[in-house]
């Protein structure tokens, strides 16, 4: 496992904030004045329509797009926050390895297909200096194991393996270097419902043991009330409503969270 | 003020949007408190609005207007205007909720489902999965369903397993929505014991229980919902 240099973890402390956070590309608003604090341990769901500014919005909070307007600050671990536009491409890129994570809809751009699962764990690993190939490859067996992937498959490339192992391999791969956040794109997108909650259930435990932070996009209300403790409902790029997750799938109050609630099909 | 819940002027309507906009006014006033160790009974019809005010106290409901007080570590919050992280410091300290239903989550064993309350709280797993089992056999839940998940499980089983989890920690206010609608009768004296220890232990509880019965068991004293009825 990954030292934590030092790490000041105060809980009580916002650990990302945005402030006025606004996208647009020529006249079309992706994302319109999103204001919001993250806290230690807490996961936040952003739930929404295609095309509602869900995914511009996760780019913007994980420094991957430039925002319009408004801005994104990151409580790094010395404790200090700092505004994302404004770090220098060392601390970027220590961010980027180490202390968040970021998981794709679809696995394959989050992994690298043609290496074996130890070595897409270990890489991460590497890139932060470890230089043991024998606590190396210990730390991605151990990692296997606590996403289900059984160890004889630790030198088989991910490209033999079935959609939910490779979304588990790249939850490992991400969690290995103890990041204290974690982007997900749609995590469960795209698989099938019984390896949707054996996924969901692996990432709500990993998330409460290692106390991550997470922002997950979906547009699931399912997955939003398994794993999230706070919701934010976007439309047309604005946010218009948040609150505690299960006050706002039971207690909907805008027209269009209504309608979102209200189209659930019953199981 | 030593009250546990201490409500006032509580207002709870819902607007239809899919319904062209329609209001449904559910309560209106809502005022009462509970004591520590008193357990409080919600009476009134259906409709009235009786697990609407739970869930109100819950912090599940939003409240449109008034006050909803919960001692909570020492301090007086009000939940109708506390922020999500601060509702849910109070769910894991504070309130605990025994709803009609169980919301399983896929794939968790029993065990671990009425143990997860105290996890959350620090306890070591083995002896939260020790305390769970104990409950569960005092619910009379057979040791061989505990290691699968409820999900299959019979009404009744289901909400033994929810009761467990309502019961198993120690939090000063307990809400009990029908906790025992789909029990045998010897279940339901487990229940009526469990809720006596309870009040015992000094837990400030708020029920609705349609069962006249068991309602002369466990009451205190009964709130009528219908002086709250909003639609006038």
């Amino acid at each position: 496992m990954a030292e934590h240099e030092g790490a000041v973890q105060d809980n009580n402390q916002p650990l990302l904030m945005a402030e006025g956070l606004s996208k647009s590309y020529g006249r079309l608003m992706a994302c319109r004045d999103v204001s919001f604090a993250l806290y230690p341990g807490e996961v936040l769901a952003v739930v929404g329509e295609s095309g509602s500014g869900k995914t511009t919005l996760l780019q913007l909070l994980s420094a991957q797009l430039a925002p319009s307007a408004g801005r994104v600050s990151y409580r790094m671990r010395d404790g200090v926050m700092r505004d994302l536009a404004s770090l220098g491409e060392a601390e970027r890129r220590f961010l980027f390895r180490t202390d968040w994570g970021y998981v794709h809809q679809d696995p394959a751009l989050g992994l690298r297909m043609a290496v074996s699962a130890g070595a897409n764990v270990g890489e991460r690993l590497m890139a932060v200096g470890w230089n043991h190939y024998g606590r190396i490859r210990d730390t991605a067996s151990s990692w296997l194991e606590r996403v289900e992937i059984g160890i004889d498959r630790i030198d088989d490339a991910p490209r033999t393996y079935s959609g939910g192992m490779r979304q588990r391999l790249q939850i490992a791969r991400n969690l290995v270097t103890e990041p204290r956040l974690v982007f997900m794109d749609e995590p469960t997108g795209g698989l099938d419902v019984s390896v949707q909650a054996r996924l969901l259930d692996l990432m709500r435990n990993l998330v409460s043991e290692l106390n991550l932070a997470a922002i997950v996009v979906t547009h699931d209300l399912a997955v939003a009330r398994l794993l999230s403790h706070r919701v934010m409902v976007m439309k047309g790029g604005r946010v218009i409503e948040t609150g505690l997750t299960d006050q706002v799938l039971d207690d909907p109050c805008e027209p269009y969270t209504q309608l979102l609630v209200s189209s659930i099909l019953p199981a | 003020m030593t009250a546990m819940i201490e409500i006032s002027n509580a207002e709870k309507t819902f607007t239809m949007h899919l319904q062209g906009g329609v209001q449904l006014p559910v309560v209106r006033g809502v005022s009462f408190f509970v004591e520590p160790g008193e357990c409080v009974v919600l009476a009134g019809p259906s409709g009235a609005g009786k697990s609407s005010i739970l869930k109100m106290i819950f912090g599940n409901y939003r409240c449109d207007a008034g006050r909803i007080g919960i001692r909570h570590q020492g301090a007086q919050i009000d939940l109708a205007r506390a922020e999500p992280r601060q509702i849910l410091s109070v769910r894991r300290a504070t309130i605990g909720y025994v709803s009609q239903f169980l919301r399983a989550v896929p794939r968790v064993a029993t065990s671990d489902v009425v143990a997860e309350p105290l996890i959350v709280n620090g306890m070591a797993r083995s002896e939260a999965r020790e305390r769970a089992g104990a409950l569960l056999r005092r619910l009379n839940i057979p040791e061989r369903l505990w290691a699968l998940p409820p999900s299959t499980f019979s009404g009744g089983e289901q909400q033994r397993v929810n009761i467990a989890r309502g019961f198993i920690s120690d939090l000063p206010i307990l809400l009990l929505d029908e906790p025992t609608a789909s029990l045998d009768a010897a279940n339901r004296a487990v229940v009526v014991d469990l809720i006596g220890e309870k009040k015992r232990a000094g837990v400030a509880m708020v029920a609705i229980v349609h069962d006249d019965e068991i309602r002369h068991l466990i009451a205190d004293r009964i709130v009528d919902v219908t002086s709250f009825a909003a639609a006038a």
